[in-house]
């Protein structure tokens, strides 16, 4: 046998074999994805049904306070946050497969940083959720969204944010939980509440104090809230609709940006990969 | 406290192993007891004990992914403590469970390796077949894990752990849950591994039959080294043939023997069992003194001693017995959740 062909000598730990870690990680995640057919499928049936079954069946009680907006162009902003947000619990949740299943292991034994492993799983959730995303952007037209290559595009790189943000919560949480049925749970327990908070399904002025100080607390109100503008931007409607359906978020009365709402959503992620980071090189 | 330099096949060159000392403790459970010993570079290597002997949280410890409580090691040269990167690139591992991602390929689960392990991209390809040819999967490189026999995927593993040409290999347990068959196959690859990669292979095991294919063995009872040597010289140095008998009156027939023939015998297998220095030439003798007033003789068989007296003549107990009253369950699945 030819063995002294392929002798390999491991060289030593660089810039270039931490990024080559990341990718291959980040590549792992894409192709147990592309293998997952009914994954693709199932977490956009949630979306089909807030936007098509509750949005077409609210719009007959909505239509008075709507402003002749469609309802479902209304709501489509914070659905497309709470699929994407579905998607990035998801995606993280393979760490607590990988957990169960022994591949963590030979994750974490391997000559790489774990902030490499981390940053290379929170980038594959993203990618993912972003790409189910897409998917939910496409379907805009059905319910009233004027596409434009610019809102496109916008709406592209805000989604991409919060599934960023998202993922790495995610990748956060799974450090500390072990069970997947306990993950499931904490994602029922963390995505359903933060989008019916988050203002997804209501405009966010003139809420009673205690549902307005949740709503400014709720980190998914910082997503909802600018895409929701960037849609409307979009709108032909009226001044008096615009302020009604779109009043932005504002904190002591004081009318939050759109580029600190997106500061506020990314710097959150940036907080909670580091956490996460932490975590993982802990758990020697 | 035991001489390893009188077997050591490569003298000149430094240890692949070295362990001073070493020491583990949960809470207040002492896993290991402060164990020394070495492994030469290109030996095979291995410890046999009971489950829950202390077997695998030595492995953990070897491997950088449990701390030390106490002692020291080098693994290839390297502090497993202090030089835990250098450690890990010299190294391949094969665990008692399944690490392989079941929904990737097997040659996706292999690329992965190489890409963590820093693989020279222009080698990956070469060594991927290479490797999988060795354990016989070059065929099956496209198909996923999941599709695989249990068989199959250890032999997956240690392809992969041979991946990055690891200085040591270690094997934890690698054909425990196989079937007999299987577990042969995998130990054909093993000993061809030793002749065809320049390789010091340390593994753990708890079939006798097995440890029997290692250069060296130490067996290992409670946290501690109880005796380390060549299986032949351990082998010797219980130095008896054991017998065993088929009565229908057991307890009569171990007294009948200490009367008799001064012989202590113990129950073993629900045999009769008991060592003299020549087995062949005592039978006949047994049957010429054997009373008629004692139990008649169903069967008798003679045979060599194999490991399973050694251990049981060092550690007073057969493996089996051992596992059945210290088979910690609890603390391997505490030491496994700590390992990840």
């Amino acid at each position: 046998m030819a063995t002294a062909v392929a002798r390999v000598r491991v060289p030593a730990r660089t810039l270039h074999s931490e990024l080559r870690a990341i990718e291959s990680v980040w590549r792992r995640e894409l192709i147990r994805f592309s293998r997952d057919r009914l994954r693709l499928v199932t977490s956009l049936v949630q979306p089909f049904l807030f936007l098509f079954v509750l949005g077409t069946g609210l719009s007959r009680l909505a239509s008075s306070g709507t402003h002749g907006v469609n309802f479902r162009t209304f709501v489509y902003p914070g659905v497309l946050c709470m699929a994407v947000m579905f998607i990035a619990m998801f995606s993280a949740a393979s760490i607590v497969w990988d957990r169960e299943f022994g591949f963590l292991r030979e994750m974490m034994v391997a000559p790489v940083r774990r902030s490499s492993l981390v940053l290379g799983k929170c980038l594959g959730g993203t990618t993912v959720a972003a790409f189910e995303g897409a998917i939910v952007i496409a379907i805009g037209p059905l319910v009233g969204v004027p596409y434009t290559i610019a809102l496109v595009l916008e709406v592209f790189a805000l989604q991409l944010l919060l599934a960023f943000t998202i993922t790495a919560f995610g990748v956060m949480a799974a450090a500390r939980v072990a069970q997947m049925q306990s993950f499931m749970a904490l994602t029922q327990m963390v995505v359903l509440p933060m989008f019916f908070i988050s203002g997804a399904l209501f405009p966010v002025s003139g809420l009673p104090p205690w549902l307005a100080v949740l709503n400014r607390l709720d980190p998914l109100t910082y997503a909802v809230d600018p895409m929701r503008r960037l849609v409307f931007s979009h709108l032909d409607i009226s001044a008096a609709a615009r302020r009604a359906l779109d009043p932005g978020v504002t904190w002591w009365g004081w009318h939050v940006p759109t580029l600190l709402e997106a500061a506020v959503v990314a710097l959150l992620g940036l907080v909670m990969l580091f956490v996460a980071i932490l975590e993982f090189s802990r758990a020697e | 406290m035991f001489d390893t330099s009188a077997t050591d096949p490569s003298e000149g060159l430094p240890p692949a192993i070295s362990v001073r000392g070493l020491h583990k403790r949960f809470g207040d459970f002492e896993a290991v007891r402060g164990i020394d010993f070495e492994v030469a570079t290109g030996e095979t290597f291995g410890f046999l004990g009971p489950n829950g002997a202390g077997k695998s949280t030595t492995i953990n410890m070897l491997c950088t992914l449990m701390k030390p409580s106490g002692g020291a090691a080098t693994v290839a040269g390297h502090d497993v403590v202090r030089e835990r990167d250098e450690v890990r690139r010299n190294i391949g591992l094969v665990f008692q469970d399944t690490t392989l991602d079941g929904y990737l390929s097997a040659e996706q689960n292999l690329r992965l390796h190489a890409e963590l392990y820093g693989v020279p991209r222009e080698t990956v390809g070469p060594r991927m077949r290479q490797v999988m040819e060795m354990v016989g999967l070059w065929e099956r490189r496209a198909s996923l894990v999941n599709t695989f026999s249990g068989g199959m995927k250890r032999r997956l593993e240690i392809a992969r752990g041979l991946l990055h040409s690891p200085r040591v290999l270690f094997l934890d347990e690698p054909t425990i849950g196989l079937d007999p068959q299987t577990r042969s196959s995998i130990w054909n690859y093993i000993s061809q591994l030793g002749e065809a990669e320049d390789i010091t292979i340390f593994l753990t095991t708890h079939y006798m039959d097995e440890a029997e294919y290692c250069e060296r063995i130490a067996i290992m009872d409670q946290g501690a080294i109880i005796v380390l040597d060549t299986p032949e010289a351990l082998k010797e140095s219980v130095g008896q043939d054991r017998v065993q008998i088929h009565t229908d009156d057991d307890p009569s027939a171990i007294a009948a023997l200490r009367e008799r023939f001064g012989i202590e015998a113990k129950m073993s297998e629900e045999l009769v069992t008991f060592g003299v220095p020549l087995g062949e030439e005592f039978v006949p003798r047994l049957f010429d003194e054997w009373d008629p007033a004692h139990p008649p003789i169903k069967s008798v068989s003679v045979s060599r001693p194999s490991l399973d007296d050694v251990f049981m003549s060092y550690t007073g107990s057969t493996i089996r017995d051992a596992e059945s009253s210290g088979g910690n369950d609890h603390l391997r699945h505490v030491a496994r959740m700590m390992g990840s």
